[in-house]
């Protein structure tokens, strides 16, 4: 073929088989939905019209991007202090906190809306506990709304949280947070002027990741939110299944696609990308 | 970093209630398929077994779980093979174009499936591909390539090039180049990639609820109507089946990375 060092045909073509895959049976339908959205019911941008003039799609919007906001802030906050944690912990119980963090991303995300709804519905097991040691009388509504789906969405986010914060205080080096002790700082100072501001580009990379996956998340609303409360997802998925109207679904799930795009594109000006991506797997 | 700077109170703390919140509620599911109870509740008189064996019995609960097996090991090795030759590939070439390839490889990580799904309802009608296994295997395959492209790029990016090009230079050809030299040294990373994407399969719910109706019905999508219409405890015991085969896989897939490193 060609003379060694020099990649010859032969490398192009494996990259052939995946390549033609994801062009044919992934770039093609995500194409067909942009098409979609501006030829039916009729050729031109009237579905889009709908942002501006229809209220049902303003709350959809407005819904999902609250929800998104709150389960990026809280995700954050809680994956910070276990990300913290795992960091400076002792190699023994770092596996443990790591096992806590990687078993819960891998189980089923249907097993875990299935648990929440066990816990939180009417009769379900926190109701009736709180009911049977007297300290409630009347179950509280605690899912089927927006409450519900928060607690399940930030319960599948932390995770995704975690990977990218801990992999950039691993960067960190223990010796600045000795030194900075050792200058006289107290433990509150050596967190908030040394190891938080080197943590930054984890937490970016961490809240872009989140927010993003949040954005199109279907399954655990759609469970936990019992049809009360659309996001945008399920709000697709109703336009399609249900209502047959082509045109306003494929359009919002092009609005979806564009507003991840373009927080990816945001972001990629003040953190590496790779720090998102490189740390899902 | 042990010993040198310990954390204090108040994150030990929040990381404590954190990895209570994460696992705890799992872990509920356990005594719940336990129950002696006819409903969804902890068990009252002492534990059974009946839920499980309810499972057992139903050929509904059993087809299902064999057809998302199988569609699960066929999605993989599609996923593995392509993914694989393509980490291979863009690892060798190493240009822009490749670089751009890759970023087209993690697309599926990052639009989500349900965009993805409705475009698939609307390519596979004329393609006779709905409700048809070979449908799903598509579907799960190529959404399933972004997670072997990711850990087998990691593994190439321990390996040596230099050992392709001594191999290439003593007049290995291509496919024994591959065979003998490459391979080998990236089986780790391989299989980790055919581990996510299994688990992928075997969990996606989303691009199912489109392009499957009745004769493709996967586990996902009895455990979603269970969910919707008849919350029994036989969906307890299937959750708990569940968790059980995940952590399974993800503790080959440790022990592999041990072996590997040690």
């Amino acid at each position: 073929m060609t003379a060694a060092g020099r990649p010859g045909i032969g490398w192009w073509l494996l990259i052939l088989p995946a390549l033609l895959l994801l062009l044919v049976f992934y770039i093609g339908p995500i194409l067909q939905v942009l098409a979609i959205s501006v030829t039916e019911p009729e050729p031109g941008l009237g579905n889009y019209e709908r942002i501006f003039t229809s209220e049902s799609v303003q709350r959809v919007i407005i819904t999902t991007l609250r929800i998104c906001l709150i389960t990026t802030v809280l995700a954050l906050l809680l994956g910070y202090g276990i990300a913290y944690t795992i960091t400076l912990a002792s190699p023994r119980a770092k596996g443990w906190w790591i096992l806590a963090v990687l078993v819960p991303l891998w189980i089923s995300v249907l097993v875990r809306a299935f648990a929440w709804v066990t816990l939180l519905r009417r009769q379900g097991l926190v109701n009736n506990t709180l009911i049977n040691a007297g300290v409630i009388t009347e179950p509280l509504p605690l899912v089927w709304n927006e409450f519900g789906i928060i607690v399940g969405m930030v319960h599948y986010m932390v995770p995704f949280a975690v990977l990218p914060m801990l992999a950039s205080m691993r960067e960190i080096d223990p010796r600045l947070l000795a030194a900075a002790r050792g200058l006289g700082a107290s433990r509150g100072q050596v967190f908030r002027q040394v190891f938080l501001p080197l943590s930054k580009p984890g937490i970016l990379a961490a809240c872009v990741l989140v927010f993003i996956f949040s954005l199109g998340f279907y399954i655990t609303p759609a469970i936990l939110g019992g049809g009360k409360t659309l996001m945008v997802a399920e709000w697709i998925s109703l336009q399609i299944l249900d209502l047959i109207r082509w045109g306003l679904g494929t359009m919002m799930a092009t609005m979806l696609i564009f507003a991840i795009i373009a927080t990816l594109v945001v972001f990629s000006r003040i953190v590496d990308l790779r720090r998102i991506f490189g740390s899902g797997a | 970093m042990d010993g040198i700077h310990p954390t204090g109170p108040a994150a030990r703390g929040l990381a404590w209630a954190t990895a209570l919140y994460l696992v705890l509620p799992i872990l509920i599911i356990v005594p719940v398929a336990l129950t002696d109870q006819r409903y969804l509740s902890l068990p009252q008189d002492g534990i059974s077994f009946q839920h499980f064996r309810t499972v057992f019995a139903s050929p509904e609960w059993l087809g299902s779980i064999w057809q998302s097996f199988i569609i699960a090991v066929c999605a993989t090795v599609l996923s593995v093979v392509a993914g694989t030759l393509c980490a291979i590939g863009c690892w060798r070439i190493s240009r822009r174009a490749t670089d751009l390839v890759r970023v087209l490889m993690l697309l599926p990580l990052i639009i989500p499936s349900i965009v993805y799904a409705i475009g698939l309802y609307r390519y596979f009608g004329p393609l006779g591909l709905l409700d048809r296994f070979a449908g799903v295997v598509i579907a799960h395959g190529v959404t399933g390539i972004p997670y072997v492209v990711i850990t087998v790029s990691t593994a190439l990016a321990a390996f040596d090039p230099r050992l392709e090009q001594a191999a290439r230079g003593m007049g290995a050809s291509l496919s024994q180049t591959l065979r003998w030299v490459i391979l080998p040294r990236i089986a780790p990373g391989i299989f980790s990639g055919a581990i996510f994407a299994f688990i992928h399969s075997w969990d996606e719910l989303v691009m199912v609820l489109f392009i499957a109706s009745r004769d493709v019905f996967t586990l996902p999508r009895r455990i979603w109507d269970g969910i919707n219409e008849n919350l029994d405890p036989a969906m307890a015991a299937v959750a708990v089946l569940l968790v059980l085969f995940t952590t399974l896989l993800l503790m080959a897939d440790r022990a592999l990375r041990r072996r590997s490193e040690g």
